[in-house]
């Protein structure tokens, strides 16, 4: 397939994740909808490169730091969620709203 | 179809499925668990790139790490349900829809010929070792790559101290 396939995949994956963060649900289902759009990011890292086989493995590269950088905010966004909970014993965003004790 | 096609539609349609079934799933737990047919179709969206590297670790820290650290938490706090507040959807599917209208003018009406088709792309190769020789080569990736591994001890120790620290609940008495 071509590189026009790939990004549109890509962009529809992107879309689909900005609304699962906008709709605010549950903080949990916000941080998944900021997963998918890093692997929409990802995908056109890949298929950019596989589409200009001289720009070497720099593409694949960028990507798997993006991999690394998404399990580093996936710990540290699970511990505030845990803190959250315990403070407001709900992990809906609307339900913070405060701004200190 | 080829059969290059066939897998491409295969994996996209697990991809996307698996995000769409997220999106509009009423329990998050089944959302969480939607996701793991998005990350194994992007795996495989990798695969038919030629990306064999990068699809392994895909399904290793994608579907075996991070969604098991979100089911953890979704475990960890209260399994309440939750609406699906359709004009929440609606409100953000606007953004997000003007937001890729934008994307896709840019992205068609900026290409120009000089994409190479499918068809006249190098044969892919495995890239395990040479990703590994570019991490560890000097010149390269070598900062990069371990200023990575800084950051991720760094970001565990922060998270396990994060994640320790009890909170008072939040008094309700009037200031």
């Amino acid at each position: 397939m071509g590189l026009e396939a790939y990004l549109f995949v890509s962009l529809l994956l992107f879309v689909i994740g900005l609304v699962m963060a906008a709709a605010r649900r549950s903080l949990i289902y916000v941080l998944i909808g900021l997963e998918l759009i890093l692997n929409a990011a990802n995908l056109n890292l890949v298929a950019f490169q596989r589409f200009h086989p001289e720009s070497g493995l720099d593409g694949q590269i960028g990507a798997i730091f993006v991999i690394i950088l998404a399990a580093a905010e996936a710990a540290i966004a699970l511990a505030i969620v845990l803190n959250v909970f315990s403070r407001f014993g709900s992990i809906r965003p609307d339900d913070m709203n405060t701004l200190r004790d | 179809m080829s059969g290059s096609e066939v897998a491409f539609a295969i994996f996209t349609a697990l991809a996307l499925g698996g995000a769409l079934v997220a999106l509009f799933e009423r329990s998050v737990v089944r959302s969480a668990f939607a996701m793991f047919g998005t990350f194994m179709g992007v795996a495989g969206l990798y695969l038919t790139l030629g990306a064999d590297f990068l699809a392994m670790t895909q399904v290793l820290i994608y579907a075996g790490g991070i969604m098991v650290l979100y089911l953890f938490g979704l475990m960890l706090t209260k399994p309440s349900r939750y609406e699906r507040n359709l004009r929440r959807i609606g409100l953000g599917a606007a953004l997000a829809g003007g937001l890729a209208l934008i994307l896709l003018v840019k992205l068609f009406g900026g290409m120009n010929g000089s994409v190479p088709g499918p068809d006249e792309l190098p044969a892919p190769e495995p890239t395990a070792e040479a990703i590994g020789l570019a991490f560890l080569r000097a010149d390269e990736w070598l900062f990069a790559f371990e200023f990575a591994s800084v950051l991720l001890l760094a970001t565990l120790v922060g998270a396990v101290y994060i994640a320790r620290r009890r909170p008072e609940p939040r008094s309700e008495e009037a200031a």
